[in-house]
């Protein structure tokens, strides 16, 4: 029973293929597997974007104490359909200067990364689209070109608010990409693969990366430098919407804003899947089918973002620049060397040893970083004796 | 380090907030409007009205124009009605108010030395046209003595008193005038 | 007169000027461009705004940017210029204090304080001793309601999504309740009339006003755990927009920001108008003159002002809440001619020095009428804060400034 409830969606994909393969040749029954697959990712993706959103919204409507969209539909579950025809049937504006094609082409292209990255999430045992040996340097890659399409959206638009945040966009990227790579190299050298399936595997029976010294502190550098990768609070620099307006997006309008607010909400969610996967052992835990863990790790990270979102506000540049490159990049090299060692050393003692490297970086670089720490201060009053 | 101490003091702040936004209504103070509505204050002002005693003929107004001049936006236009013969009477033939225009600052109320317009507390004032829809006219204005006791009991109670007080002085020279 | 009873900075160093400040500035950043130019290349001239979301309403700023620092900044207003002081001369002496409520529409009580302060001394009305106490509630009340909104509004600045702010509007909601019940309007209060108040507090005021003071704290300390040492919000705003003493004296700025670059100047101690020297209360004041310490003047100003009104709650006495004498000019205000002459009556707003400069030529209208808003006098040292830093701080000096554009065009 527990089998079947964990392998439910793999058991319905055998059944819909098996009710398939009698009308189909051989060749196009591959065909229809790989199809089904494609299809499962093509509406999961765009659903769980619109869920976002709502999910979001009232979330964060609760940290600031109101109630949240509740009107369409039951909780205003049907908020996002509302949103989207409103989406679909509002003008779409191109600026008279812009680059007509580049302004049409980088939406779109923008969402193609953010759907292919779901082929290698595994959501479950056995749940994955494409076990691919290379996994995580596939979701690696295809991350940072999402740089490109909302450089070449700020570009095309000609606006200066958008070039700005196009600029902002790939200064910040390029900064998060180094230390997002360094961070999860350790579970790679501990794994031995770059293939997710393997990663998840590799931490069966509690043994997730999050509970060894390299795993918090890379767990902590990834989640991060995640956040960043998605422009989301505190790191939201390119539509930092009270100093440049919308950013990159600022000429946008109806169902191109849309599609990047689309890809913006799915790579929120591969990024946490991918952090889950890497260091909170992904589909592992007991009880539940793999697929309920899975989603229930995922959502507590996306939690988190939502709730940063509800408290933080946003870093300048300079010191976005400065917090990835003097504080998370040497954390993340430290934390490479910690990794190995963890490996070479015995069991017991390697934890300790590893503890104290990660606390002593830590301390290492807080000392280091000593100026630039802002510190509370205290005032003086006049009239103090009247 | 950048994250330290005081980002985290922070979010346990707003997660506190998010929690208890489900257990108390001071942590959840939105108000669903349609359905839910706030109490009504009796000072509350929004657009006056013209206050009538019995029956819509009698309204108190005596046309003085006092209100108009007063009136910080001019949003108020009188004109006074006459007899057959000419002769001006005590009472207005047109009375706008142009909602559009009105500020609600309550200042027409105060300086009425006849007690006859007094702020509402209707809000649900939308109209399709900015103009002319907005405009209100006499009979859209009117509105009765109980109307007004109704949503101001302590202001009405005091008004009638004084107006019950000043008739009392006006009565015994009523003779002397009319010779 | 007394009009400017604070010192003059004193230094041996020639007596400092604005202009020579600002091009001293002007040419180091352009001396420190030469030097560091080795590519070449091209500035942005953005205009940021009257269509911007942190511009605090319809106000521009032109600004010429090298890659995301300011090389210069031209703040453009007037868009909301609504001809409030050439109305005011076309109107009864009363009609123009519902204006004066869209002034700073944030807080209207001040706006009206100021008017009939102004208008009593020019008329020499007394004010009864209950309408002096509900007044200074009235005032201390609409401090609150700044500082907590503008703390809000700050952190939106600062890239905060609303959080701040509706945790400002929560508690503002409270005030402004109070506000309604006792004025009859949340913001456009209309409440102060020459002689005292339009009409006397309801019965439930006082627990309320206590109810207030009681829980305020709480709530402050709830904001201070939330932002004061929030390290984004501290890197944000700790020497940013450094405003020294010298060239805030000489820009004549007023308020918390005056007091943030060191200066203790508090129009309630120094005037101590209306009944303001009855009260004890300290003014906080800042170090470097930085956002931060405009923020934390704030925050601090609001514990004082809750001090002051648990004083004025306790002390509050019985009787008229409006003169009688003043009556026949205050009640049926038609008939209220002000005596020919001209006075300047002025408040510790919110924001700063608000006065109002009334001449009377003895008709019932005022021959002239002169705001001294601070949100404008205020403004005008924008460009020296902004010079050299990058335009999201830009931004946040903006927003620690306190502007409502309602005030700075009129």
């Amino acid at each position: 029973m527990t089998e079947q409830a964990d392998q439910i969606f793999v058991l319905a994909k055998k059944a819909l293929l098996n009710f398939l393969s009698p009308f189909l040749p051989d060749w196009a029954a591959v065909f229809a597997s790989i199809l089904v697959s494609i299809g499962a990712i093509a509406v999961f993706g765009p659903v769980t974007m619109m869920y976002l959103t709502l999910l979001e919204r009232k979330l964060v409507g609760r940290i600031q104490n109101r109630y949240g969209p509740n009107r369409v539909g039951f909780w205003g579950l049907l908020q996002p359909i509302a949103d989207g025809i409103k989406m679909l049937t509002k003008e779409d504006i191109v600026p008279a200067k812009a680059d007509k094609f580049a302004h049409f082409l980088a939406p779109i292209a923008i969402v193609v990364p953010a759907l292919l990255i779901f082929s290698v999430i595994p959501f479950g045992r056995g749940m994955i689209a494409v076990d691919l040996s290379i996994g995580i340097l596939f979701f690696l890659a295809l991350s940072s070109t999402t740089t490109i399409w909302i450089f070449v959206a700020s570009w095309a638009s000609r606006n200066k608010f958008s070039l700005l945040g196009g600029m902002r966009s790939v200064a910040q990227m390029i900064s998060y990409e180094i230390p997002m790579v360094l961070s999860i190299v350790p579970v790679l050298l501990v794994v031995g693969s770059f293939s997710t399936v393997a990663i998840v595997e590799a931490q069966s029976g509690w043994h997730w990366f999050v509970f060894t010294p390299w795993g918090i502190a890379g767990f902590l550098i990834f989640f991060l430098t995640g956040v960043a990768e998605v422009n989301r609070t505190p790191f939201d620099l390119p539509e930092g919407e009270s100093e440049i307006v919308a950013g990159f997006h600022t000429e946008y309008s109806g169902m191109k804003f849309a599609l990047f607010y689309m890809a913006e909400f799915m790579n929120t969610f591969s990024i946490s899947a991918i952090v889950a996967t890497a260091y909170l052992g992904g589909w592992q835990g007991p009880w539940l089918p793999s697929w309920v863990w899975f989603f229930i790790k995922t959502y507590a990270l996306i939690f988190v973002m939502m709730w940063f979102r509800g408290t933080l506000p946003r870093l300048r540049v300079d010191q976005l620049m400065g917090f990835a490159w003097k504080f998370l990049l040497p954390l993340a090299l430290i934390n490479l060397l910690i990794a190995g060692i963890w490996l070479k050393l015995e069991s017991p003692k390697n934890y300790l040893v590893a503890l104290v490297m990660v606390i002593g970086s830590l301390m290492l670089l807080y000392w280091a970083n000593g100026p630039e720490i802002p510190k509370k201060r205290t005032y003086r009053y006049a009239y103090e004796n009247e | 380090m950048i994250f330290g101490g005081g980002v985290i003091k922070g979010m346990l702040v707003t997660f506190k907030n998010f929690v208890l936004s489900y257990f108390s209504k001071e942590h959840l103070t939105t108000v669903q409007y349609p359905e839910e509505r706030l109490p009504a204050k009796e000072r509350y002002r929004n657009f006056p009205f013209l206050i009538f005693d019995n029956k819509p003929e009698d309204l108190r107004c005596v046309s003085c124009d006092i209100c108009a001049k007063e009136c910080p936006p001019k949003c108020i236009t009188i004109v006074r009605d006459s007899d057959a013969s000419g002769k001006p009477l005590k009472r207005p033939k047109v009375f706008d108010i142009d909602f559009s225009i009105c500020m609600n600052c309550g200042i027409c109320e105060e300086v009425c030395p006849f007690d006859a317009i007094f702020m509402d507390h209707e809000f649900e004032l939308a109209e399709y046209g900015r103009f002319e829809d907005l405009n209100y006219h006499k009979e859209d204005l009117l509105k009765s003595a109980e109307h007004f006791a109704k949503i101001r009991p302590q202001d009405a109670a005091r008004i009638d008193a004084k107006r019950a007080e000043k008739a009392q002085k006006v009565e015994p020279a009523k003779p002397q005038s009319q010779t | 007169m007394g009009l400017l009873r604070f010192p003059p900075p004193v230094t041996a160093d020639p007596p400092f000027c604005l202009a020579d400040a600002r091009n001293d500035r002007q040419v180091a950043m352009e001396y420190e461009l030469k030097e560091s130019q080795t590519l070449e290349t091209q500035t942005l001239e953005v205009s940021l705004g009257p269509q911007h979301p942190s511009t605090h309403g319809v106000f521009r700023m032109d600004v010429v940017l090298d890659g995301e620092t300011i090389m210069k900044l031209k703040p453009v207003m007037g868009y909301l210029h609504r001809n409030h002081e050439k109305l005011a001369e076309n109107m009864s002496w009363l009609g123009s204090m519902p204006f004066t409520d869209r002034l700073d529409y944030i807080c209207s009580m001040t706006n009206n304080f100021a008017y009939a302060l102004a208008v009593e001394k020019l008329a020499n009305l007394e004010v009864p001793e209950r309408a002096q106490y509900i007044r200074v509630i009235m005032a201390e009340l609409t401090r609150l309601v700044n500082h907590t909104l503008l703390i809000g509004f700050l952190l939106n600045d600062l890239g905060a999504f609303f959080t701040p702010v509706l945790y400002a509007f929560r508690e503002r909601e409270k005030i402004l309740d109070l506000f309604e019940a006792i004025a009859g309007s949340r913001m456009m209060c209309n409440y102060f009339r020459f002689g005292g108040v339009k009409l006397d507090v309801t019965s439930d005021f006082i627990p309320r006003v206590r109810q207030i003071i009681n829980n305020y704290p709480k709530f402050l300390d709830e904001f201070e755990k939330l932002l004061s040492e929030n390290e984004i919000l501290m890197a944000r705003c700790q020497n940013v927009g450094i405003l020294p003493k010298e060239l805030a004296v000489s820009a004549g700025v007023t308020g918390p920001m005056l007091r943030a670059s060191g200066v203790p100047y508090d129009i309630r101690k120094i005037d101590g108008y209306s009944i303001y020297n009855r009260f004890k209360f300290r003014v906080p004041i800042g170090e470097k003159g930085d956002v931060y310490d405009r923020y934390y003047m704030r925050v601090l100003e609001m514990r004082e002002s809750i001090k002051i009104l648990d004083q004025a709650i306790k002390e509050i006495p019985d009787g008229e809440f409006i003169s009688k004498v003043g009556a026949q000019g205050a009640r049926t205000p038609r008939g209220f001619k002000a005596p020919k002459g001209d006075a300047y009556g002025r408040i510790e707003a919110p924001k700063g020095e608000l006065g109002f400069y009334l001449v009377s030529d003895g008709t019932p209208k005022p021959y002239r009428y002169h705001v001294r808003s601070p949100s404008f006098i205020n403004l005008t040292i924008l460009e020296d804060m902004c010079l050299g830093q990058k335009v999201a701080d830009a931004i946040v000096i903006l927003g620690s400034i306190d502007i409502v554009l309602g005030e700075v065009d009129r």
